[in-house]
């Protein structure tokens, strides 16, 4: 097997294992203990009072905006790490293209503000 | 305690600098990129001043985006002049390390899609304020994807041919979706964007395969291969390649197995965004697929051809045909567009100069005779977009006669009726097939529009020969009111006389575009040693 798969070989054997170890903990447990269900006990945990309401609850809308500024300036990251680890080999062009693109995202953070969607309420 | 004074030992060194040697940054020719840069920095300025000021006069983004596609359209002119002056002028070069083209063709779709974007910012004027959608955010985001059509038409290199595909089309799948109270706009621009990425990534393995057949991505270097060896790592890699490349650009050109999404996003975008889409983003994906296919892959047009003509075939006939079954204008229009793409590769399929020019000329007429069609169904279709049956033009020619009379020499250019823009348009396509010698080609061609013909016959029989409907039938119940007189913006009668005098000078004076059209040759140039 040539060197690129062996270090292949070595996540195999770990997920390999990661499956084997799991399932047979989980197994053995299930097959060992009692199964005696009752209705008391499927109810749902509520740190061990009686619970109040029901399961379900409404996640907000409005957490998608964050999400989404928050894809953006991640990727903006993203592009920003590579370049600064070779900063002094790309000069003053470098920084002046990068300082263009943070400029331009930065344009983006200001509109996002300006149309009200930084604020919680 | 020794493990730690030895850490604290290698700490303590002094950490030798990384000699890192000064990355070469390739020469940028500015006058070069500038219209693609007064597209693109004007756009972002308009986006962010629209959130910063309080208050604008009625029509200041509409007039401010016609005004930056018009400043780039004019520099663009400007630089015709000097990349095509062959003797005084500097000739088409490369620029930033010859990533980025600059030639005649590029100018030319350049000026295209400037165009396009003024047409559908004045239609876009008045239809926002009806709809209520008033904002800066539809003039910014087309002229930012009219900037990726110009690096699309400009790029030297698959990458930034990719490139320049995603900066136009993701602007696209916004608009497509920007009618936020209509479900068929959010619905268009879902599935618009689904299929996008989809056959982008098609693309992108195309261009995977495409590099690691000739090890190259630069469009100059890959022709330059294939010239010296035509059958590099036995040729499968190069034709799988080109043919995922053909996908991607098919379904962007809306070429008919991938014409799907087509009828659904032209119905439910906003019908200044579906005018931009059918001018702007056609060109566009027409001069990508004629910069790859018949300048870059030029040896290998035995291989792929057979594939581009079966295409065109198929875009001919199931356009037209397809598109006489619709009763609503703007899936109607789809197909016609689908039909009219059909034309477009039939260009591209024969492989030729002439072919080049009839693209770049039918492209251009094609832009403007869209975009006037697309503004008369703007206005036609009244609040909400409810009105784009057949029924919403019963009898037009009486109501209002010029709007009519506009529309049918439109309705005619398409059809290809002698006199407009698009009967040279056609025939210069049919003329490049028949020089050719793909005969049989261009009798499908002129079949197809036959075909086609009845689809717009049909608009000009209901507007002109149609009686309006009877507001009282036999047993005396209202079934239908006399339909409201429609509203004619004025940016709106300005892009609609606008395109058809455009579409009836081309018509009358061919010669003027054909010229230009034939001065447009594109060229791929090697990464320069």
């Amino acid at each position: 097997m040539s060197d690129f798969l062996r270090s292949y070989l070595t996540v195999g054997i770990f997920l390999g294992v990661a499956v084997v170890l799991v399932s047979a903990l989980l197994g053995l447990s299930s097959l060992l203990r009692p199964s005696k269900p009752t209705p008391q006990k499927s109810i749902v945990y509520e740190s061990g009072v009686d619970p109040v309401g029901t399961g379900w609850a409404q996640s907000q809308i409005r957490y998608y905006i964050f999400a989404l500024l928050f894809v953006v300036f991640d990727v903006e990251a993203v592009f920003i790490f590579p370049w600064a680890t070779r900063l002094e080999a790309y000069g003053l062009f470098g920084l002046i293209e990068m300082g263009i693109f943070i400029f331009i995202l930065f344009l983006s953070l200001v509109y996002a503000w300006r149309k009200g969607v930084l604020r919680w309420v | 305690m020794s493990l730690l004074a030895s850490l604290a030992a290698q700490a303590a060194q002094p950490v030798t600098p990384v000699t890192s040697v000064l990355v070469e940054t390739p020469s940028v020719d500015w006058w070069g990129l500038l219209p693609l840069i007064l597209l693109a920095a004007p756009a972002m300025v308009l986006l962010h001043a629209s959130s910063l000021l309080r208050r604008v006069f009625r029509g200041f983004y509409a007039t401010a985006s016609v005004g930056i596609a018009g400043t780039a359209a004019a520099f663009a002119i400007v630089q015709w002049f000097r990349v095509t002056d062959l003797d005084g002028g500097r000739g088409p070069y490369t620029t930033v390390a010859s990533a980025y083209t600059v030639d005649g063709y590029s100018v030319f779709i350049t000026v295209v899609l400037c165009v396009a974007v003024i047409v559908s910012s004045l239609v876009a004027d008045g239809y926002l304020r009806r709809e209520g959608l008033d904002g800066a955010e539809t003039y910014a985001l087309l002229l930012l994807s009219a900037s990726g059509g110009v690096v699309m038409a400009s790029a030297n290199d698959l990458i930034v041919l990719f490139l320049g595909l995603e900066v136009l089309s993701i602007p696209v799948y916004v608009l497509a979706a920007s009618h936020l109270r209509r479900s068929a706009s959010q619905e268009a621009g879902f599935k618009y964007f689904i299929l996008g990425a989809f056959a982008s990534a098609f693309f992108l393995y195309g261009i995977a395969l495409v590099y690691g057949a000739t090890g190259s991505t630069n469009l100059g270097t890959i022709r330059q291969t294939l010239q010296d060896d035509p059958f590099v790592d036995g040729g499968a890699l190069l034709l799988a390649g080109a043919a995922f490349l053909l996908v991607g650009f098919g379904f962007k050109v809306a070429a008919v197995p991938f014409h799907a999404w087509t009828p659904d996003v032209y119905q439910g975008a906003p019908s200044p965004v579906v005018s931009y889409m059918a001018s702007g983003v056609k060109a566009a994906g027409f001069a990508g697929l004629v910069r790859v296919f018949d300048v870059t892959l030029a040896g290998q047009v035995r291989d792929w051809q057979p594939i581009v003509v079966g295409l065109a075939v198929l875009t001919l006939l199931g356009g037209s045909v397809l598109a006489v079954a619709q009763t609503d204008v703007k899936r109607m229009l789809a197909y016609s567009s689908i039909s009219h793409a059909g034309f477009l590769l039939v260009g591209v399929a024969v492989a030729s100069p002439e072919g080049a020019a009839a693209v770049l000329f039918y492209l251009a007429a094609y832009g403007l005779m869209i975009g006037g069609t697309f503004a008369v169904v703007t206005a036609v279709a009244g609040p909400g977009e409810q009105a784009t049956g057949i029924d919403a033009f019963r009898g037009l020619g009486r109501r209002q006669p010029m709007l009519a009379l506009g529309f049918t020499v439109l309705l005619f250019a398409q059809t290809g009726v002698p006199l407009t823009s698009g009967f040279f348009a056609k025939f210069g396509v049919i003329k490049a097939a028949v020089d050719g010698g793909w005969y049989w080609l261009a009798a499908v061609a002129m079949l197809s529009a036959v075909v086609g013909a009845f689809v717009y016959l049909r608009l000009v029989v209901a507007m002109f020969m149609v009686e309006d409907i009877d507001p009282h039938h036999g047993d005396g119940d209202v079934v239908a009111a006399t339909p409201a007189p429609v509203a004619m913006p004025a940016a709106l009668t300005l892009a609609l006389a606008a395109t058809v005098v455009a579409t009836l000078v081309v018509g009358f004076l061919p010669g003027l575009l054909t010229d230009l059209a034939g001065d447009a040759v594109p060229v791929v140039l090697a990464t320069l040693p």
